[in-house]
């Protein structure tokens, strides 16, 4: 009895959280829903909304633009994420010694990541400027480069360069993660370890990344995510050119939604990015509780 | 008696306070900072009109140019702006949505008369008026007097083909390395390259029966064109990924000999403060073909609309009558030259910059429309990423155009 009228109580006091919840973000995604099986229009006021059932779907799955799109995003994500996590433990690691500066360098780490995205892009808009940008001139002072190229104007090179700009201002995200769990290893295991005989390959290998991976993977998951809606930085570096090279899924959703106003299969195709995302999300989740067994 | 004068006095004192602040109105206005007006001349103006209508407040934003068109669609629903800027090949999908005020009944006759034709179709759709025009533009070729007297040429080229062979000839002496520049970035600054050079060459957007044609004659000898400029040299590369401002800052610092540009550029051009070619900077129309055309244009003016959301629309038609008024655009013809027909005969426009006119007299006769559909921005787009798959030679000219208009002929 006493029992049941706690339970009572518990729910009484998470109804108003649970009401919140489902107002912040279920309404909005059931109604995503709904849109996505419509046609609906972002501003129509004589046009009722008309059921396509799975139109939207099956036309965004048999469109090659879009499939394009998600490449572009794929290719993204993994090499950003990719090289984010091996820059940002190698810093970690170096700043986890004791050196002279070490304080100013840990400093310095967070600025990247204060600054606002778009700034982030303008910033590196002009180093990669084709007539008097920054990286044009150092690499010709170094004799790598014979003439100004054009770095954003080349499809070729064009995403990896927005994939070094994105590195750049990220990578101090997982260094920091690293940093703050590297600080958590004990120090008598690399000595015990170092008597044994073990190099600083095995060591790495055997103590530090198995002690770190735990937030690493936190890390992990959270830049996948990011990386995979990734938006504002394609808008302002290359609003998806040269010739569509750089167009990634969200910048595909935003010209559906609201240049072309086709919000229902906009949300069609909003909701495919969430499914690739939540299953690469319910993956890694996997992976790490497989390795929590272990 | 007394009580009851005082009584009055008070009711009325408060009718008047509270009719004091309700007079009080403040416009949300939405225009461009890119090319035309610059801000400063867009913010004195709003202030000219503040201190002429007190009690209307203003509040001027500036966006760029390729954020405007969906800051205009997407402010509809929060109830945003009073006034907006909007371009020429906008009205058709504004209309199906109703989303700019209908205000053919609020333009007089003598307004409709004093306005260039040209400029009425910016805000013109299906017969009704959606707005006021307020820049009359079109892309014109700017050139350098130094660098073509060097080259030993007196006067700018009169046809596409004769640019090509004067660019060639500034190339082989070494005066620039990249005789030409343009705006073919994956932008609408491109299309209305393409389009300015495809209507000098005899070209159609659509066909009588409103099937893409571009694919084929002026529309496809057009793309060939800048393509060749390309392969030869004599194109800037960089030009695939600028807008309308780079072509500025690479004309002014002297690295090229010809430009295609807006009208703003003539007068910023010309200034030392801004540029280092101050002094030399010729206007001309854009050039035609022999045989076909004499000159080249697009037709790249501008409106203010009324959203119909707008709580204000009385005193936001005041804003843009101001605005649009023959005063105002002559007081401001230095980056953007009226809509008004009487100002191209008014001496204190013309003084200073009478290259600007002439040419502007030419171009603005002859200006091509780019097509009129409500799905404009998704098919603009498409050719967009087409001109670029050609000029980064990822697609021949012909096949890049064929695929556009297919997929085009699919939007429709």
């Amino acid at each position: 009895m006493i029992s049941h009228r706690k339970t009572v109580t518990a729910w009484l006091l998470l109804t108003p959280m649970i009401v919140i919840i489902l107002g912040v973000s279920g309404y909005p995604l059931i109604k995503t829903i709904y849109f996505s099986l419509t046609g609906a229009k972002l501003i129509a006021p004589d046009m009722t909304s008309i059921w396509v059932g799975f139109d939207n779907y099956i036309r965004a799955l048999s469109s090659s633009k879009f499939r394009e799109a998600i490449w572009h995003t794929t290719y993204f994500a993994v090499i950003s994420v990719g090289v984010e996590m091996v820059i940002g433990v190698l810093v970690a690691l170096l700043l986890n010694e004791a050196f002279k500066g070490r304080t100013l360098l840990r400093a310095m780490l967070i600025l990247p990541l204060a600054l606002p995205t778009v700034v982030n892009a303008m910033m590196w808009r002009l180093i990669y400027n084709p007539d008097f940008g920054a990286l044009n001139a150092l690499l010709l002072q170094f004799g790598m480069l014979d003439a100004y190229r054009s770095w954003l104007g080349d499809p070729a090179s064009a995403l990896d360069m927005v994939i070094l700009a994105d590195v750049w201002k990220n990578f101090p995200l997982v260094a920091l993660i690293a940093l703050a769990a590297l600080q958590t290893v004990p120090k008598d295991l690399y000595e015990a370890a170092t008597l044994d005989g073990a190099g600083v390959w095995n060591r790495f290998w055997r103590i530090t990344l198995p002690a770190i991976m735990g937030p690493l993977s936190v890390a992990l998951v959270l830049r996948t995510i990011e990386a995979f809606k990734v938006f504002d930085i394609i808008y302002v570096m290359t609003r998806g050119g040269p010739a569509s090279s750089t167009k990634t899924v969200s910048f595909y959703v935003y010209q559906e939604a609201f240049a072309y106003m086709r919000v229902g299969s906009g949300a069609s195709y909003a909701l495919i990015v969430v499914l690739i995302s939540a299953s690469l999300i319910a993956g890694y989740m996997y992976l790490i509780r497989k390795q929590g067994e272990v | 008696m007394k009580i009851k004068n005082i009584l009055k006095g008070a009711v009325f004192g408060v009718f008047a306070v509270s009719g004091a602040a309700h007079a009080e109105v403040t416009l949300n206005a939405l225009f461009m900072a890119q090319a035309a007006y610059s801000e400063d001349d867009i913010r004195n103006m709003t202030e000219d009109f503040k201190s002429a209508n007190p009690g209307v407040n203003v509040n001027v934003e500036l966006v760029p140019y390729e954020a405007l068109h969906d800051k205009i669609v997407l402010s509809q629903s929060a109830n945003g702006y009073d006034v907006v800027l909007y371009d020429v090949i906008w009205p058709a999908e504004f209309a199906q949505y109703q989303l700019l005020e209908n205000v053919t009944d609020r333009v007089d006759a003598d307004t409709r008369k004093g306005i260039l034709d040209g400029a009425w179709t910016t805000v013109e759709y299906d017969g009704s008026l959606y707005g006021m025009p307020w820049i009359a533009d079109t892309k014109f070729l700017f050139y350098n007097k130094e660098m073509l007297k060097k080259a030993g040429f007196d006067t700018p080229p009169a046809t596409w083909a004769e640019l090509e062979s004067q660019a060639k000839a500034i190339k082989d002496k070494g005066i620039v390395d990249y005789p030409l520049v343009w705006s073919w970035s994956q932008s609408e600054a491109a299309i209305c390259d393409y389009t300015t050079i495809l209507s000098g060459m005899g070209g159609q957007f659509l066909d009588a029966d409103g099937k893409p044609a571009f694919n084929t004659g002026g529309g496809l000898k057009a793309l060939e064109y800048m393509v060749d400029t390309i392969d030869d040299g004599l194109t800037n590369p960089n030009s695939r990924e600028y807008l309308e401002e780079d072509v500025r800052r690479v004309f002014s610092s002297g690295q090229a000999a010809f430009a295609l540009n807006w009208g703003y550029m003539y007068n910023l051009a010309n200034d030392p403060a801004e540029s280092q070619v101050a002094g030399h900077v010729g206007i001309a129309p854009a050039p035609g073909t022999a045989g076909i055309s004499t000159a080249s244009a697009v037709n790249g003016s501008m409106g203010l609309g009324i959203p119909t959301k707008s709580e204000h629309k009385e005193e936001a038609w005041k804003y843009i009558q101001f605005l649009t008024s023959q005063k105002v655009q002559d007081q401001y013809a230095k980056l953007s030259l009226p809509v008004w027909e009487a100002s191209y005969s008014n001496p204190d426009v013309i003084k200073g910059q009478e290259p600007f006119v002439d040419a502007a007299k030419t171009s603005l006769a002859v200006m091509a429309p780019r097509p009129t559909m409500a799905a404009y921005q998704e098919a603009s787009s498409v050719l967009q990423e087409a001109l670029q798959n050609a000029m980064l030679g990822t697609q021949t000219p012909a096949d890049a155009l064929n695929g556009a208009a297919e997929a085009i002929g699919d939007i429709q």
